[in-house]
């Protein structure tokens, strides 16, 4: 096995591993926050589950971006990698999902403990309150499209 | 797709019809009345906060009495109750439970006695059982605890903060005592925290011994009982199990009036209604004779509802006009498709009455950028499927929840033909079962009518900003067409017209350069004639900005520095527009975790037992994939019609509809016809 292939598999796993880091404490202080409101009032249930799950995106962006280089290095399909340079390249690629789905799911998880907090207040703002945390989302959406972007042109 | 028009209507009537007209336009539901605008001194409102606030102790009363009969006599079927609705009742079945009133107020007035007795027995025992815990450590004692001796001798029980001997306590005890020593020293129980002794001596020496114990750390029991601790713990285990028959008296007394929950609800809807009566009520203005209120209502219903009240009820009504600083309130009508996506308008905000209800062009956009996202054939019929199972199972769900679930119906036909362009059936399941279990091999057996994202994702991406710009457009074009309306032409050309000049000329520079082409893949060739056509339509659209953006100013130096700054908006159309590459990442989410999905269920091969992990783990993993899809594509596309559409042109700040109706929770009258 090449050093290529160990770059873009240590790519391909630090894609998964941070991201899904990230969605881990986003979803879980969230879902702190969203148990506390249920012990208060368990009708908004619905709502405040859904506000928890918002952070939870970000792993599986990274999840994909793992699968589609997994399947383009010779692991899951595709070639094997005999040059290091193409592994530099595939972890580099990797690499905005794995940093910006780590940050920004802990910022989306935090901005959902406050929107919680907004839907046991004022549970008909439910809609503005949804809307907080997918703003922070976007960053994570333009990082998995630039990591998919490269991956596919390699 | 259009606000609903508003008719004020002012109301002038005899007292002595008051009940009846309040009754009617109660029942009638379609009024908002208000009361603030009237004000005279001659006028007085009365005060029914009391009488209010009784009916609404009735009704919460109801309320806790239908709560309790749900755990005590567990009746209704949970699982579709999300969306079952209210219960639809006969109108005698409502005058009955009305008629008969005082007897149910009595019924919930015991059971709620009972709950509180229940209540109090759960206290009892918790109270018996810890006293039985705090007795545990005597058991062994054969005497009362409280017993202080006989004639002769005294009697020491009291407990040791250590573990300890029989021969210690012994030892401790007898320290410096005359000779001969009588003394018998017990231990009833040892543990490393508590020793409890029972020591006894002569009656002289029970004070030396008693501070020779004091000495190691002995203490009287805080709890003292006079009986022996066996019997206590007896009395007071038989005092739990006869609070706990209590219990399941109070439970079977209280689980006997289930047969009565429909009634129960009626009374409780009854009593809401009417404080609400009363609420609106204390809101009229009274004279006299007479009282006056004034109401909206919509404009098609305006001359029924006046003609009604004028020749039953002997009132006099008149078409007023709206006074300064009152705004009108939003009803929405749109057609039937349009309106499944007003709950979602609602959510941002109602338009105000004077402006465009965007509704219908948003519920179009909505659905096609849901599929999008969602894009898969598979879920698009699960999603299609389980909302026509709700919508027909539950025809009388809450109208907010039923839109909700049209809505999300006519999504899933979307997602059902994006899947379909996009060649996605539950991810890749087609080809993977074919290749797994019947041994295909070859090329993909499903084949996209468009073309698979994966395969090319930038040219997906363009078009997906293609349709980004067509939203942004549209929702620019909705603001010319308010400047229009209201004949503002010179608004329209250097907002609106200057806009789509300038950012036209840009896109027709960019298709044909290099750059383009190079991320597009492949070359555009416009004629000739365009090159100097968007260099016009740019510089054109520039100009007009520059000079006229900042029109309402005199000063024509600030005039054109507003100006530029408004040019300087030409980066939020860009982040606007690339805003819509979310499209393309949540499509490939779905169709990848799918793939996913599916490659993990047939690692373990064909087969029977290959075939059965295969199901659990489609079925589970697939079901988790909707669940998180869906959720993002939702709120992914709730985002695009908030922030990048309704940016372009809507203002909110409509004030919702609220007619003075009954106030119903659980029932709805049913009338025969």
């Amino acid at each position: 096995m090449s050093l290529g292939m160990v770059f873009a598999i240590l790519g391909a796993a630090l894609a998964t591993a941070l991201a899904g880091i990230g969605s881990a404490w986003g979803v879980g202080i969230a879902g702190q926050a969203a148990a506390g409101v249920v012990s208060e009032d368990p009708d908004q249930f619905a709502k405040v589950l859904l506000l928890q799950l918002l952070p939870g995106t970000q792993g599986i962006y990274g999840l994909l971006v793992t699968f589609i280089t997994l399947s383009r290095i010779g692991v899951l399909g595709g070639t094997a990698i005999t040059d290091t340079h193409t592994g530099l390249m595939y972890l580099f690629a990797c690499l905005p999902i794995a940093i910006v789905g780590l940050v920004s799911a802990y910022h989306q998880g935090r901005t959902s403990v406050s929107c919680i907090g907004l839907v046991a207040k004022k549970p008909d703002q439910f809609g503005k309150a949804m809307l907080f945390p997918a703003m922070v989302e976007t960053y994570a959406i333009l990082s998995l499209l630039v990591s998919i972007l490269a991956i596919t042109n390699i | 797709m259009a606000i609903v028009r508003m008719q004020k209507l002012s109301i002038c009537a005899n007292k002595k019809n008051r009940k009846a007209i309040l009754e009617f336009l109660q029942s009638l539901g379609a009024v908002e009345i208000f009361t603030d605008a009237i004000d005279d001194e001659d006028l007085r409102r009365k005060d029914t906060q009391a009488a209010r606030s009784s009916f609404e102790r009735s009704a919460d009363s109801f309320d806790k009495v239908l709560k309790l009969l749900n755990t005590y006599a567990p009746g209704e079927k949970q699982g579709m109750s999300l969306f079952a609705g209210k219960d639809p009742i006969k109108r005698e079945d409502y005058d009955r439970v009305v008629s008969n009133i005082r007897s149910y107020l009595d019924d919930s007035t015991q059971i709620l006695r009972d709950e509180k007795e229940l209540t109090e027995c759960s206290g009892l025992i918790q109270k018996d059982k810890n006293q039985i815990e705090s007795l545990r450590p005597w058991m062994e004692l054969g005497i009362p605890m409280s017993m202080s001796g006989t004639k002769e001798t005294a009697v020491l029980i009291g407990s040791l903060p250590e573990n300890c001997t029989a021969d210690q306590l012994y030892a401790a005890a007898a320290k410096d005592l005359p000779e001969p020593v009588s003394l018998s020293a017990d231990i009833l129980s040892a543990s490393n925290e508590m020793t409890c002794v029972c020591v006894v001596c002569l009656k002289r020496d029970s004070a030396k011994v008693e501070e020779n114990l004091r000495s190691i750390g002995f203490a009287r029991p805080s709890q003292m009982t006079d009986s022996v601790p066996r019997d206590a713990v007896k009395e007071l285990e038989d005092d739990i199990a006869g609070q706990e028959a209590r219990i399941e008296t109070l439970k079977k007394q209280i689980a006997s009036y289930a047969p009565k929950r429909e009634d129960y609800k009626i009374a409780a809807d009854y009593f809401r209604s009417r404080a609400e009566k009363y609420r609106v009520l204390g809101m009229l203005p009274q004279s006299e004779r007479a009282f006056f209120l004034e109401g909206w209502v919509s404009a098609d219903m305006a001359d029924r509802v006046s003609k009604i009240l004028t020749d039953q009820y002997g009132a006099y009504v008149e078409m007023a006009d709206t006074r300064e600083g009152e705004t009108e309130p939003t009803i929405l009508k749109n057609n039937r498709f349009s309106q499944a996506a007003e709950g979602v308008l609602a959510s941002y905000g109602l338009p105000q009455h004077g402006h465009v209800d965007p509704t219908f062009i948003m519920s179009i956009f909505y659905v096609f950028f849901f599929g999008m996202m969602l894009s898969d054939a598979g879920y698009g019929l699960v999603m299609t499927i389980a909302c026509a199972v709700i919508l027909i199972k539950c025809p009388r769900m809450a109208a907010g929840t039923k839109k909700m679930i049209q809505l999300f119906f006519f999504c899933g036909l979307s997602t059902t033909f994006w899947g379909l362009m996009y060649g996605g059936f539950f991810g890749d399941a087609i080809d993977v079962i074919a290749k797994t279990f019947f041994g295909y091999k070859g090329d993909g057996v499903v084949k996209a009518l468009w073309f698979e994202p994966l395969e090319d994702p930038m040219r997906l991406l363009i078009w997906c900003m293609l349709f980004g710009v067509i939203h942004l457009f549209v929702g620019l074009g909705i603001k010319g067409y308010e400047y229009l309306k209201a004949g503002d032409v010179v608004g329209f050309v250097s907002d609106i017209v200057s806009w789509y000049a300038f950012l036209m000329g840009l896109i027709l520079m960019l298709v044909p350069s290099d750059l383009f082409s190079s991320i597009a893949g492949q070359q555009f060739n416009l004629p000739a004639i365009v090159g100097p056509i968007s260099k016009g339509l740019a510089i054109g659209g520039l100009v007009i900005i520059l000079l006229m953006s900042g029109r309402g100013r005199k000063n024509w130096a600030l005039r054109i520095a507003l100006g530029a700054y408004d040019i300087y908006g030409v980066t939020g159309w860009l982040s606007d527009v690339l805003s819509y590459s979310r499209l393309l990442a949540l499509g490939l989410a779905t169709g990848v975790i799918g793939n996913v999905i599916n490659m993990m269920a047939s690692m373990f091969g064909g087969g029977v037992v290959g075939a059965i992990l295969f199901i659990v783990i489609f079925v589970l993993g697939h079901t988790l994939n909707i669940g998180i899809n869906a959720l993002g594509a939702y709120v992914h596309t709730n985002r695009l019609q908030y922030v990048e559409f309704f940016g372009k042109f809507y203002e909110a700040g409509g004030r919702p509809f609220t007619p003075f109706q009954n106030a119903n929770k659980y029932v709805e009258i049913k009338e025969e016809r």
